[in-house]
């Protein structure tokens, strides 16, 4: 589904990815973890579309299409969904609204017509009930005086009301308590199927012990570095990201010595 | 004549100062009392003529290109005839309400659903001219020496409207009035209205506005005059939509007793080529609220001008302004809000925003709050803000599949938003944001 080859980015001229590579197919749960100013976030940017970065070399191609030169409109009608670190509250348009404009603008990117009001509340109810999600914040403007944890919510709220097919996390766990976590990884386990992929970004290996993902990535300076499965998460956790950073330094350290 | 930097020179002051020359025979039929306030305008219509860009609070709205147009002044008319058709589409759907239609200033009872509400009186003020309430108040708040335009109305206003609400009374239905200027040759208009709100009454009224006049460019110098007595509760919308032969003047003055209640909300849309409001509001007695909420809109090459007043002469009250702008195409905005907090007005709460979406590269706006303030037991703050989109936002919607078009459009909803939900008629509401939509076009 998703195939990223050397992809490099900067952001004000500094280069942040300097080489990633990752492939995601349908059905896959990958993680991303790593320190600290890794290059998770700027992942994730790059991946929407997000302005201020700019992709130096490298490609990414989701579903056969050239990603990165999609709009970020474009990237979301096509099934890429980013559940963002900090949502943006927006007072004064109606979760509702958002939702409902979102939809009809995917499904006429489709050839699809717009959902009728009453398939429309069906589908609002039923997701609310699958993931827990408390009614009365469905029905405030986006995010306004919703709590971090509120807000986490509202993103994976989204994600099921839009059913993209890659849908990423961007440090989903953050500031959560241990209550909510659980009920979102309760709601992104629902929403896993054979048809979809999600891509979790975390600092943190406790997540992971509720989302549990098929594959492990460690992203450290801007590269993915290691990969493995679910045993990973669990040495990163034991061991520490140091323990990275001592192994990546003899890399370098034997890089030098070796003859090119 | 007085210094005549302040003054534009044209021909229109020469016509209005003959037209009250000729309007002796007419006016002899009006109270003594009426042609004094009328001959004490006039002297000072003649001394400060049309304000030029060197008075302050005209600095930034430069009346000569309108006023180069060679108008005619209204002349005393048959009973016009008013098209079905403009009275429809200035109604608001689903709404409740006593339309009440004026036109060119005169109040058409013909025209108008009765009004069968026991303690409210309406009819034109000539006929109200012996009344007690119209003897109190008619023409006994605006200041005109600052005031050029009221000065020019009170002198030479021809036709108007007079509403009193007694005591006690209680409006259910809101009035909706309904202001046509209809004729056939570019003409300046005067009308005139006074409302007087009884102690503890209460009522909602809406004005709108439409034009029917092939093309022909008309200029609207509205004097309006509210009162409210004691523990009286007044909601006032203006839905401020027009064609762009049309340009108004709106001098809207409000006398507030102690205890009152005045919110005042007014939207205005692209389409007329000038809209001046200067709203002035007096809280001169005990524990007064006022509220004025604005949405502008603009567009094209309109000028939108939102002045206002709001004058805390006693102690314990509290008044909010909240005005938001839309600055489209090459449309200029200004926005002057001088609040003065006298010195017995201890204990005043005076709140002012005023906040700017500046969207077209030629758009310009010009925003100035004034504070003066003498009383020092008070708690006053003002805010401007001029911006484009919040590109956080605007990307958040994106990453969500919302075009740009769309996405700009829910943002300047929610901007709009602000001031669209504090409308309480819902029908209001619905139909205010309807304009909205269709002037984000």
């Amino acid at each position: 589904m998703l195939s990223i080859q050397n992809l490099k980015a900067s952001v004000e001229g500094k280069e942040i990815l300097k080489g990633l590579n990752l492939e995601v197919k349908a059905g896959e749960v990958h993680a991303i973890m790593g320190p600290n100013g890794a290059g998770k976030s700027t992942l994730a940017s790059v991946l929407t579309g997000k302005d201020n970065y700019e992709v130096t070399d490298g490609q990414a191609l989701f579903e056969g299409k050239d990603l990165l030169d999609l709009s970020p409109e474009d990237r979301a009608r096509e099934g890429v969904f980013l559940a963002f670190q900090y949502p943006v509250e927006i007072p004064g348009v109606s979760n509702i609204n958002f939702l409902k404009t979102a939809l009809n603008e995917i499904r006429a990117y489709k050839g699809q017509p717009n959902m009728e009001a009453k398939e429309f509340l069906k589908l609002l109810k039923e997701k609310q009930k699958l993931l827990e999600f408390d009614a009365a914040l469905a029905n405030r403007s986006l995010n306004e005086g919703f709590s971090g944890g509120e807000k986490k919510r509202n993103e994976i709220f989204q994600l099921a009301m839009l059913d993209p097919k890659l849908a990423i996390l961007d440090e989903t766990d953050s500031g959560l308590d241990i209550d909510a976590l659980r009920v979102v990884s309760r709601g992104v386990n629902k929403l896993r199927s054979g048809k979809n992929a999600f891509i979790i970004i975390t600092h943190y290996q406790r997540l992971l012990e509720y989302i549990v993902p098929d594959f492990v990535h460690v992203l450290y300076k801007g590269q993915i570095v290691k990969s493995g499965t679910k045993e990973l998460a669990l040495e990163l956790e034991e061991k520490g990201y140091d323990w990275l950073k001592e192994d990546s330094k003899e890399t370098e350290a034997a890089d030098i010595l070796l003859p090119r | 004549m007085e210094n005549r930097i302040t003054q534009i020179n044209s021909s229109l002051y020469d016509q209005c100062i003959a037209d009250y020359a000729t309007r002796s025979s007419l006016t002899s039929t009006e109270t003594a009392e009426v042609s004094a306030i009328r001959e004490q305008a006039f002297q000072l219509f003649k001394k400060l003529g049309f304000p030029s860009t060197k008075v302050e609070d005209w600095k930034y709205t430069n009346l000569v290109p309108a006023l180069k147009e060679g108008f005619e002044l209204e002349q005393d008319e048959e009973v016009l005839s008013v098209k079905d058709s403009i009275i429809a589409k200035a109604a608001i759907q689903l709404l409740d309400c006593y339309h009440i239609v004026l036109v060119n200033g005169k109040y058409r009872p013909d025209l108008s659903d009765a009004v069968p509400v026991e303690g409210l009186y309406l009819s034109s003020l000539s006929d109200a001219a012996g009344k007690p309430a119209f003897k109190q108040h008619f023409g006994k708040y605006i200041d005109l020496e600052k005031f050029h335009f009221a000065a020019a109305n009170t002198a030479l206003f021809r036709n108007g409207l007079f509403i009193e609400v007694k005591r006690n009374t209680v409006v259910e239905k809101p009035l909706h009035l309904i202001h046509i200027t209809t004729t056939g040759e570019p003409t300046f208009f005067q009308p005139r209205q006074l409302f007087v709100m009884g102690t503890s009454s209460s009522i909602s009224i809406i004005e709108s506005y439409a034009t029917d006049t092939n093309g022909a460019q008309v200029f609207i110098n509205n004097v309006s005059e509210i009162v409210l007595q004691e523990n009286a509760q007044v909601q006032h919308y203006y839905i401020q939509a027009g064609d762009e032969h049309a340009r108004y003047v709106h001098h809207t003055e409000v006398y507030q007793q102690a205890n009152s209640v005045y919110n005042n909300y007014k939207a205005s849309f692209p389409g007329t080529s000038l809209w001046r409001n200067n709203l002035n509001v007096a809280l001169d007695g005990e524990n007064v609220e006022s509220h004025l909420y604005g949405i502008y809109l603009a567009g094209g090459r309109q000028l939108v001008d939102n002045h206002t007043i709001v004058d805390h002469r006693k102690p314990h009250c509290n008044s909010n302004e909240l005005y938001k702008g839309v600055m489209k195409d090459e449309a200029a905005g200004v926005f002057n809000g001088k609040i003065f907090v006298r010195k017995d007005a201890q204990k005043t709460n005076a709140f002012q925003q005023n906040n700017n979406m500046i969207l077209g590269k030629k758009a310009v706006m010009d925003s100035k709050p004034q504070l003066e303030i003498f009383a020092d037991d008070v708690k006053c703050s003002h805010g401007s803000t001029m911006g484009q989109f919040n590109q956080e936002a605007l990307f958040y919607l994106k990453s969500r599949g919302i075009g740009e078009e769309k996405a700009r459009a829910l943002l300047i909803h929610a901007f709009a938003f602000d001031i669209t939900e504090k409308i309480p008629l819902p029908e209001v509401q619905t139909h205010i944001n309807a304009l909205i939509e269709q002037g984000l076009k």
